[in-house]
């Protein structure tokens, strides 16, 4: 029950009026960048990073919090009352979200968003809990063989996994791993990559590639392809839900967490599987099924609880192995490593009362987002109206200022717009942008785990083999790549089959 | 016979994106950049250090030379990949590179100037230059917007974070 306690001090810290008044600033700040057309959660975050430079630790961390689910929510309020969501994760509530606020039900289709994402969040944070400390204990144990491997299984996943291209996955990844090798060799004292500019030798400010890649990249991307006219909002009131409406609403919640959580803890699950998966459970159990594809309010409340816990379960492995296994989470383990704070199994040892307040803070933040934001829907929904060249103009003036305040220096306005240029490209060209981030946060760390454990095993490439967790992580990373190679192979033999046949028949016809 | 296939060719040739070809270049110029400088680093700290500060880059650049060959191969049979989408993306639209130019063209001037000229000043222009470019008419609404942030943001990062920015030709007024 040593947790509980922790938790107790972690609520204690996170409830000081100073701090609370930081989470509702977090929160505030989150859904109002959030809702903001073509600003998804990891946007939101880096976008924010600046504003918690010269805060405590402690007082970032419970605004993080805040503006963790306060983008979540942004996010899907904008698909609800716009029908274009802005990331893959919140399309399946656009579904019926938007149809529901066609026909008037915006009210509760924001109602029921925004109680399930309470719902969820506050499970998921619950089940957060109950696992990372119990993970964290079990990893602290693992050699470092086996904690390399875990790091290249989570490369491997979120390159091979997710994402249509493999192959743009990888060439992501490569960019990714490319730029964090820029600095200075932490063994033998070497710059690498660094043009020989002074500045770079510390590496790339992570929190400079997190802009341009995630803020002035979409702007680029948007203003080569910005809408003549602006999508047409749906006017709303304040949102609330009549009896049956909750009637019908929380068991889709439930079903959704359940579903959503277990992805989000894993490296490769992802929010895209769980809020589908969601949909179609509620679409088959419904005794509505009539009204999906026109505003089922079920296909509204499974899917956004599933959204939601998919994040708080992301928070597992960030939080007790230190991997990033989305976005949103990358980013915010970005603000860790620039307070100095080494993510890692060692996190709950070495920084307990930082993490158990985060975690308070989660619970509290997700309070007050449902406070908050039930009376201040309309007020939201006004945002989405902002004129879009103000809109995209201010995104870069942020994402300017954000990179430009880290260290004052304009070379860092140059690498932004270098990467940033890099982020346009790779929305151009379909190239994911999650494994790059990935990349540059988890390359470093694996190089230094690789040099360390062979130098523990005296340059012996077997002693990488020789715990149990690492061979079955490298059994399970071999499967992960070779199975969907050997479905295509089957897949391209019915293919070709069917093709000949084609052939064939057209040939006949071709005789007749 | 050949009527039937004539059209099936074009598609492919529709779907050859060639603008891909930056992909491989780039991919081409970082892999050949780290191991170029990879085989500049001193080794030789063999028994403290087995694998050598030139093993990941050397790996990395491999891996880009590589996939860019992969993707140079694979463009001309067809493979593309998915523009992204979004809430206020047309995709329909063929893409307004000159809007682009002209941003970064902006953005270079804010590299340049923002430490001679000042944040204030430099980020009215940013913000104004930005909001006209992306097609708002109200031109003085758009510097005087400009304006508010830059100085909002200036007096913000000075005595809320403790980040002076620069004041550049301002200095002393503000």
């Amino acid at each position: 029950m040593e947790n509980i306690d922790w938790l107790i001090q972690g609520f204690e810290q996170a409830a000081t009026p100073m701090n609370l008044l930081y989470a509702v600033i977090g929160v505030l700040l989150g859904t109002a960048v959030g809702v903001l057309p073509g600003i998804g959660p990891a946007m939101t975050v880096a976008l924010l990073l600046p504003i918690t430079y010269n805060v405590s630790p402690s007082a970032a961390f419970i605004m993080f919090a805040g503006i963790f689910y306060g983008g979540m929510y942004g996010g899907s309020t904008t698909s609800i009352l716009l029908n274009t969501p802005g990331e893959s994760s919140s399309v399946i509530t656009a579904i019926e979200g938007n149809k529901m606020a066609k026909a008037g039900r915006a009210a509760q289709a924001l109602a029921t968003a925004a109680i399930g994402s309470f719902v969820a969040g506050t499970i998921g944070t619950a089940l957060l809990v109950l696992f990372a400390p119990a993970v964290s204990r079990f990893a602290v144990t693992l050699g470092a063989p086996s904690y390399l491997a875990i790091m290249l299984f989570a490369l491997v996943a979120v390159t091979a996994v997710l994402g249509s291209s493999k192959l743009r996955g990888a060439i992501s990844l490569v960019l990714g791993l490319a730029i964090g090798i820029v600095g200075i060799d932490f063994l033998t004292g070497q710059p690498r990559a660094t043009f020989g500019i002074p500045q770079l030798s510390d590496g790339i400010d992570i929190v400079v590639i997190a802009v341009a890649i995630f803020a002035l990249g979409e702007a680029l991307w948007v203003a080569a392809h910005l809408r003549r006219r602006p999508a047409q909002v749906i006017p709303v009131g304040r949102p609330w839900m009549g009896k049956d409406d909750w009637k019908r609403s929380w068991k889709p919640w439930l079903r959704g967490t359940a579903f959503g959580f277990p992805f989000g803890a894993l490296p490769a699950g992802g929010a895209e599987l769980p809020t589908f998966l969601s949909y179609i459970t509620e679409k088959k159990l419904s005794k509505h099924p009539e009204e999906f594809g026109k505003g089922a309010i079920e296909g509204v409340a499974g899917p956004e609880a599933a959204n939601n816990a998919s994040a708080a379960g992301t928070l597992v492995p960030m939080l007790s192995l230190g991997l990033p296994t989305n976005a949103t989470a990358a980013v915010m383990l970005t603000a860790f490593v620039s307070y100095g704070i080494q993510p890692g199994p060692t996190l709950f040892d070495k920084e307990p009362l930082l993490i158990w307040t985060l975690i308070a803070s989660l619970f509290i933040g997700n309070f007050l987002l449902l406070v908050l934001n039930l009376p201040l829907a309309p007020l939201w929904a006004k945002l989405l109206r902002t004129p879009r060249p103000y809109l995209y103009a201010g995104i870069l003036f942020f994402a300017t200022l954000g990179a430009f305040a880290v260290n004052v220096q304009p070379l860092d306005l140059a690498l932004l717009l270098v990467f940033g240029l890099l982020g346009l490209m790779m929305r151009r060209f379909g190239l994911p942008v999650l494994p790059l981030i990935i990349g540059v946060i988890l390359g470093p760390r694996i190089e230094r785990q690789l040099r360390q454990s062979l130098q523990l095993g005296a340059g012996d490439w077997g002693s990488l083999f020789t715990e149990p967790v690492a061979i079955v992580t490298y059994v399970l990373m071999a499967v992960l790549l070779i199975v969907p190679l050997v479905l295509k192979l089957m897949h391209r033999d019915e293919e070709t089959l069917l093709i000949v046949e084609d052939d064939k028949d057209q040939r006949e016809k071709a005789q007749a | 016979m050949t009527t039937t296939k004539e059209p099936r060719e074009n598609e492919v040739a529709k779907r050859v994106d060639k603008a891909q070809y930056l992909v491989v270049a780039v991919l081409v110029v970082v892999g050949a950049f780290l191991i170029y400088n990879a085989l500049t680093l001193e080794t030789g700290f063999a028994k403290v250090d087995p694998v050598g500060p030139r093993f990941f880059p050397l790996v990395v650049g491999i891996a880009a030379v590589l996939l860019g060959v992969v993707l140079a191969i694979a463009i001309p049979r067809g493979s593309v990949g998915e523009a992204d989408a979004g809430e206020d993306i047309d995709p329909e639209s063929p893409g307004d590179w000159r809007t682009v130019g002209m941003l970064v063209g902006l953005f270079v001037a804010m590299i340049l100037l923002v430490n001679p000229l000042g944040w204030v000043v430099m980020g009215t222009i940013f913000f104004g230059g930005a909001a006209t470019i992306l097609g708002s008419k109200h031109y003085v609404r758009n510097f005087v917007i400009g304006l508010a942030l830059s100085l909002a943001s200036f007096y913000a990062f000075y005595s809320g974070l403790g980040i002076p920015l620069p004041a550049g030709i301002l200095d002393g007024i503000l």
